[in-house]
């Protein structure tokens, strides 16, 4: 059994026009068992940066602590907010640094950069960025994901249709996978506003 | 880090901190995981004016892919590009690394930096990690002493070659370049060639796929081609592609941040209709 199988996760960011979703399942499990139904997964950084983090669960928080005391300097020191293509930069580097013992983590970067443009990234548990324009998924479920989100991506959706798209594959995906699921936790975040929302799925 | 109070930034280096908890876990039965790798074709030849490098897209983890037009033609200097194979990670990093210590090394010494500059300081990286940084590479440049292409294997091991490949996908790319290579290639006649090795790949190879990249490196200009040629369009698009009516997702409660003030409303709680 794979130590990413040990607490089960999925997670999904997409694109939209000026705007962008990022997405997680709400379990949080010991193998097959599940202890609790309502894990965050997904943290602010700022009001235009989210991050998610699948994977091992004690990893991801612990691995958020130290972002979040990092960005925090880095707003003491700079007096402004870190843009989404920095903090991925971070993230990177601060996970290729233990490249040789690992944190079992997948982190999903999502955010808003110069101009309001959409960002999103996601790395393997040693940093390897992989930038897309359309989406990004990761977690246990993340091969239904990829299969969901490769066909009911369109680009340049508004924010309300990408709310749907994303809920239909992060559902239909959770669906198929185990260790992943008990409802799902949507964030749409556009220039303006930012809009959260919870799903209620199958409770199995 | 487990002695610090504050989480200062480190001196620089790879940390092991974790080492322990990590060997513990896999004593236990627990896997580790895989990385991202980037099971590749990658190419380079030397033509009349320069070197040309080129290869394919496809970042895989496991057996899926994870990214479908990942750049795998690395800068190092203006007139230095490296193309990487192996684990995603060591690739970029090892390249960045370099990347940076060259451009310091050039405004030490202030001339333009060599390849073998380049060479030699990837060769020392990866030597002293005995081969655990798994990046195989293909470095190609032209300097002052003319054009230059190498490979550089995970454990230190360099050649200097005329025509190189490198990556899961190099047998079927060398097969081309050993039956079409000859000296003092043209540019169009290296480029198609350095095509021809790249798709012999994507086709064969199920490591690698998607586009193709290439590089044309001269005395004093370079050309970054990126996705020169795309072999492998999305068919059968459904035009119409899913739409979801809006509302078709029930959902629990609504937090709707506007301008620094937030609004709860709660929306009566439907069952999920499903698609």
């Amino acid at each position: 059994m794979s130590i990413f199988e040990y607490n089960g996760s999925a997670l999904i960011a997409m694109v939209g026009k000026n705007c962008f979703a990022i997405a997680s399942d709400r379990r949080l499990g010991v193998q097959l068992q599940t202890i609790a139904t309502d894990f965050q997964r997904i943290y602010k950084i700022h009001d235009k940066l989210y991050i998610g983090l699948s994977g091992l669960a004690t990893d991801a928080q612990t691995l958020y602590q130290r972002l979040f005391f990092r960005h925090k300097l880095y707003q003491l020191r700079e007096e402004r907010d870190m843009k989404p293509e920095t903090f991925a930069n971070l993230v990177s580097a601060i996970l290729y640094e233990k490249r040789f013992g690992p944190y079992f983590c997948q982190p999903v970067i999502a955010g808003l950069g110069d101009d309001d443009k959409p960002f999103i990234c996601t790395m393997d548990s040693i940093g390897a960025k992989e930038l897309a324009k359309d989406f990004v998924v990761a977690g246990t479920a993340s091969e239904s994901l990829y299969g969901a989100c490769e066909s009911m991506y369109k680009p340049d959706m508004e924010p309300e249709e990408l709310f749907e798209t994303v809920s239909q594959a992060l559902l239909s995906s959770m669906d198929r996978d185990c260790l992943s699921g008990w409802g799902g936790h949507v964030f749409v975040i556009t220039p303006t506003e930012v809009i959260e929302r919870t799903l209620k799925g199958r409770m199995d | 880090m487990s002695q610090a109070v504050v989480d200062v930034p480190p001196k620089g280096g790879f940390s092991f901190d974790l080492c322990r908890r990590n060997e513990m876990l896999s004593g236990k039965g627990i896997q580790p995981p895989s990385f991202r790798k980037t099971g590749t074709t990658i190419v380079g030849l030397i033509f009349k004016d320069g070197v040309i490098l080129g290869a394919d897209t496809r970042a895989t983890e496991g057996p899926i892919v994870c990214d479908k037009n990942c750049e795998k033609i690395h800068y190092m200097a203006p007139n230095i590009y490296c193309c990487g194979a192996g684990t995603a990670a060591d690739t970029e990093a090892v390249t960045d690394m370099v990347s940076s210590q060259l451009q310091l090394h050039c405004y030490h010494t202030g001339r333009v930096s060599r390849v073998v500059t380049a060479l030699t300081l990837l060769k020392s990286h990866l030597f002293s990690y005995q081969g655990y940084v798994s990046a195989a590479l293909v470095l190609g440049g032209v300097d002052v002493t003319g054009p230059h292409l190498h490979t550089i294997y995970p454990h230190g091991s360099t050649d200097t070659l005329p025509f190189a490949t490198m990556g899961s996908g190099s047998l079927a790319a060398m097969a081309v370049f050993e039956s079409k290579y000859r000296e003092g290639l043209t540019r169009e006649e290296g480029i198609e060639l350095v095509c021809e090795a790249i798709c012999s790949g994507i086709f064969n190879d199920l490591g690698s796929g998607s586009n193709v990249d290439v590089c044309v490196i001269t005395k004093g200009h370079k050309e970054y081609l990126r996705n020169y040629q795309m072999p492998n369009p999305r068919t059968y698009v459904s035009s119409k592609g899913y739409t979801f009516a809006k509302g078709l997702t029930g959902f629990r409660f609504l937090l709707s941040h506007e301008d620094g003030c937030i609004s709860i409303s709660r929306c009566s709680w439907c069952l999920v209709k499903r698609f």
